[in-house]
């Protein structure tokens, strides 16, 4: 089977699931109690049964549920997103405002977990049993075993405001009106907690994967045959070792990766970063129903596409998988 | 240092005292301020979200502002007049006043607003117009005159901005209100002028350069920023980050110690239009909870006093019937209930109450109430009731709260400045309608109550009204149609030298017109 084929057999599946995915969330989220219209008059503190009727209206909520379902499907196979008439803004717009805080976000803790949890896996993996193995197993643990919110509390007490290094909160600093290489250094310096917090989970996870795989690798066969031939230590654990090991690492990053753009609601709502997380969690405790399904749409959209990438990525890593599939 | 520490001290007695020009205002400078959670337009005229009052209340205006007393006082209207018999109310409108595009605001804007656009879209003025208002005309370009059908008292409290924000005809007159574009970029009489809201960080608001009160606002820029998490802001505000910590933007047990931080002043006043009132809904359609003896029981099995000192950190008051102290029209000449467990258990004895389990729906509306929720369950139980929690998120809960759905529910309620707009609503028997967890969602209905609440809304002079007040008072203190648990305080945090920033009933929501920055 060569790629062309491969791909266009994942692309068609991916489609299916999409497709169904888009009609289980319709009905998943009219599952939950209360909608938009009910959510906005109680937030308003008074209401009547004439505004609810106006609201209900205006959100097209009167209609027979199919016929929402049928605007619904319609409006995506146009690549029309739906309108938010709660934020009277098109689903689409919303979306791509926020898309880019949460991808730089997603992304710095992408690069920094699978960069810093590879390394540390594999340096754990090289010194087995000794005390720098314990330090990072031990770290590592620690980072898997913690949770989110208290890191990110408890990073913004220490690093902001008992040491004052970094901003505690926000995307850049408001009304600071920085341009160029200065406004680069600030969104920069508001990165560095969010991106840590969400970035230490992985990192865990990418360490021990890296560590037991390498180990696992290290005892085969062929990387005797390589000692044997009289290699250096250094070239067998790079050229032998690590590249076997990585498979399962592709494989955790290629989840990972499918969570670039709905993974982070936690580290966003706690670092007020203003991303598509928010704007998820936001529509969800609104039943902005036509921004909740957006937003799921993309980050399945998203997930379907890293897992195709995903499969691309072993067979370049490891030729003899295209003979298998 | 103690010579500025006690200057400042002065400041803010002079402050308290509502003198407000002990300093001369200092001109320029930003303001950060919290709001939360991020509203959903600021459109103030489609939406009275408390978040969007708060900024909103900037930027629109309305005929009057209101002091700390309730007072009305000049803000669109320069001047009014109420006719001997209370039926005509004639406003003269303020001079040279622009909308922030530049077109004149005159009585036609005026007209528009009260009679057509907020009488289709609000759901607060609505019914006062339908019921009380004969006619609402211009007389001449600056003047208006609002004829009712019968004297109705609380009218002159109606003109506070959530309330009847002014609102441009000439944008909106002839179009879909909902749909149109221009909700996005607001355009009202006020201080401050809407700049640019970048969703999900921020709403920012800049100096109104032709604004009709001379030598105002004296700040160049408010920023309201959205910081989702309690204990982020809190931080937030430690850092320097924001300036002003709004009412209920930080948790309760931060608010004691975020108070003695340098430079940090905390009040609880501007929340008088308000008044925000909490209790327990029983619904009475509901086996024993219909029983007034079970009722009583339970006031005296709850420790109130426990709530207020513990759970919401000393703040508030203990209140003792339906209408709050903090307004006009309060009596205590009602019987009351002091925490008396003993009392409680004969009271639900003799009711008849055999064990039936009642379900406790709590308000989803952070850590503070899920502390009450847990409080008075454990005093329910202790005098042998049976409880049993609910929890939901928020559309839940005024699903559930709106349908009837609960056996005990917790709700605070907003006093609207008078009876007859804040409190009857919750007792009379013509608002027990389903869809909205604000209505008289318990079901009680005493034609008693009704007549005493309508009587006194229309009685022509402020005395009658009270003597019918403080009768219904009496009666509802007796027949306990809801369990009155706490006159709520929200503090406001902020830095000492922000001046002037809470100086009217309704606080911050419209409170930067004056304030000014040391």
């Amino acid at each position: 089977m060569n790629l062309a084929q491969f791909l266009a057999g994942r692309l068609a599946k991916g489609i299916v699931v999409l497709f169904a995915i888009a009609v289980l969330n319709f009905f998943l989220i009219r599952a939950a109690p209360g909608d938009p219209a009910q959510v906005l008059a109680g937030e308003a503190g008074a209401a009547d049964e004439q505004l609810l009727i106006q609201l209900r209206e205006r959100f097209g909520l009167d209609q027979p549920l199919l016929t929402q379902l049928w605007v619904y499907l319609k409006g995506y196979l146009t690549f029309d997103l739906g309108f938010s008439y709660r934020q009277q803004q098109s689903v689409l717009s919303l979306i791509l405002d926020r898309l880019p805080a949460t991808l730089l976000l997603t992304g710095a803790a992408f690069i920094v977990s699978l960069g810093l949890g590879t390394l540390m896996g594999a340096l754990a993996a090289r010194r087995a049993g000794r005390w720098q193995d314990s330090v990072i197993t031990t770290l590592a643990l620690v980072f898997y075993a913690t949770p989110l919110f208290w890191v990110a509390l408890m990073s913004q007490i220490v690093f902001s405001l008992k040491l004052g290094l970094v901003p505690n909160v926000g995307y850049e600093s408001i009304g600071a009106n920085y341009t160029g290489l200065a406004r680069a250094l600030d969104i920069a310096s508001h990165l560095v907690l969010p991106a840590l917090t969400l970035g230490l989970f992985f990192t865990a996870l990418y360490a021990r994967m890296m560590r037991a795989s390498m180990l696992e690798v290290a005892g085969a066969d062929f990387v005797k045959t390589a000692r044997a031939k009289g290699l250096a230590p250094g070239l067998v654990s790079r050229r032998h070792v690590a590249r076997n090991a990585i498979l399962p690492v592709v494989t955790l990053a290629g989840l990972q990766a499918g969570q670039l753009v709905g993974g982070a609601v936690l580290t966003e709502t706690v670092f007020a970063w203003p991303g598509i997380g928010r704007l998820m969690f936001d529509a969800l405790v609104q039943r902005d129903y036509s921004v909740l399904l957006g937003v799921f749409f993309m980050s399945s959209a998203m997930v379907v596409g890293f897992n195709i990438l995903t499969d691309i990525v072993y067979r370049l890593a490891d030729p003899r998988i295209e003979a298998v599939s | 240092m103690t010579g500025l520490r006690f200057g400042l001290a002065l400041a803010a007695s002079a402050l308290a005292l509502g003198v407000a020009q002990a300093q001369e205002p200092k001109k320029g400078g930003t303001v950060h301020v919290v709001v939360q959670p991020e509203p959903p337009m600021l459109m103030q005229g489609l939406n009275q979200n408390g978040p969007t009052n708060m900024v909103a209340g900037n930027i629109y205006e309305s005929l009057l502002r209101y002091n700390e007393k309730l007072e009305p006082q000049p803000s669109l209207a320069k001047s009014w007049e109420i006719s001997p018999d209370a039926k005509v109310y004639t406003f003269k409108l303020q001079e040279g006043v622009t909308w922030h595009d530049g077109k004149p605001f005159t009585a036609d804007d005026v007209v528009f607003t009260l009679d057509k656009f907020l009488r289709e879209v609000h759901p607060r003025w609505r019914p006062i117009v339908n019921a009380q208002v004969d006619k609402i005309e211009k007389v001449d370009d600056l003047t208006v005159k609002i004829t009712l059908k019968q004297p109705f008292g609380p009218m002159i409290m109606t003109q506070e901005v959530a309330s009847a924000p002014m609102i441009p005809k000439h944008i909106y007159d002839g179009t879909d209100y909902r749909a149109n574009p221009a909700n996005n970029t607001p355009i009202g009489t006020g201080p401050f002028k809407l700049k640019e809201w970048k969703k999900g960080s921020y709403i920012h608001l800049v100096k109104n350069e032709n604004y009709w009160l001379k030598g105002r606002p004296n700040l160049d820029e408010i920023y309201w920023q959205i910081i989702p998490d309690a204990a982020a802001r809190a931080v937030a505000y430690e850092t320097g980050k924001v300036d002003v910590l709004t009412g209920g933007s930080v948790d309760v047990y931060d608010v004691a110690r975020l108070s003695k931080l340098p430079n940090t002043c905390m009040t609880t006043k501007g929340w008088e239009m308000f008044a925000p009132h909490a209790w327990l809904t029983p619904n009475v359609r509901n086996g024993i909870l219909g029983n007034k003896q079970f009722r009583q029981g339970l006031m005296y099995a709850i420790d109130r006093e426990f709530g207020r000192e513990v759970v919401w950190g000393g703040l508030g008051k203990l209140p003792t019937g339906p209408i709050s102290s903090k307004t006009k029209f309060y009596s205590d000449d009602v019987p009351k209930y002091a925490f008396d467990p003993k009392k409680a258990k004969e009271l639900i004895k003799a009711s008849g109450y055999k064990g039936e389990t009642i379900r406790l729906l709590n308000l989803p509306y952070g850590e503070t109430w899920t502390r009450w929720t847990e409080a008075i369950k454990q005093n329910l139980e202790d005098v042998g009731v049976k409880v049993q929690v609910e929890n939901t998120d928020v559309p839940g809960w005024t699903q559930k709260a709106s349908n009837w759905d609960f056996d005990l529910n917790f709700n605070f309620l907003y006093q609207l400045g008078d009876p007859a707009m804040g409190v009857a609503r919750s007792y009379i028997t013509s608002n027990i309608a389903k869809g909205n967890p604000f209505a008289n969602v318990g079901g009680y209905s005493n034609p008693e109550v009704d007549k005493l609440f309508a009587d006194a809304a229309i009685a022509p002079t402020d005395k009658e009204r009270q003597e019918l007040y403080t009768k219904v008072q009496k009666v509802l203190a007796d027949e306990l149609p809801v369990l009155w648990l706490l006159e709520m305080d929200f503090p406001t945090i902020y830095r000492c030298n922000v001046k002037n920033l809470v100086t009217t009933g309704v606080g911050v929501d419209d409170g930067f017109r004056d304030a000014w920055k040391e």
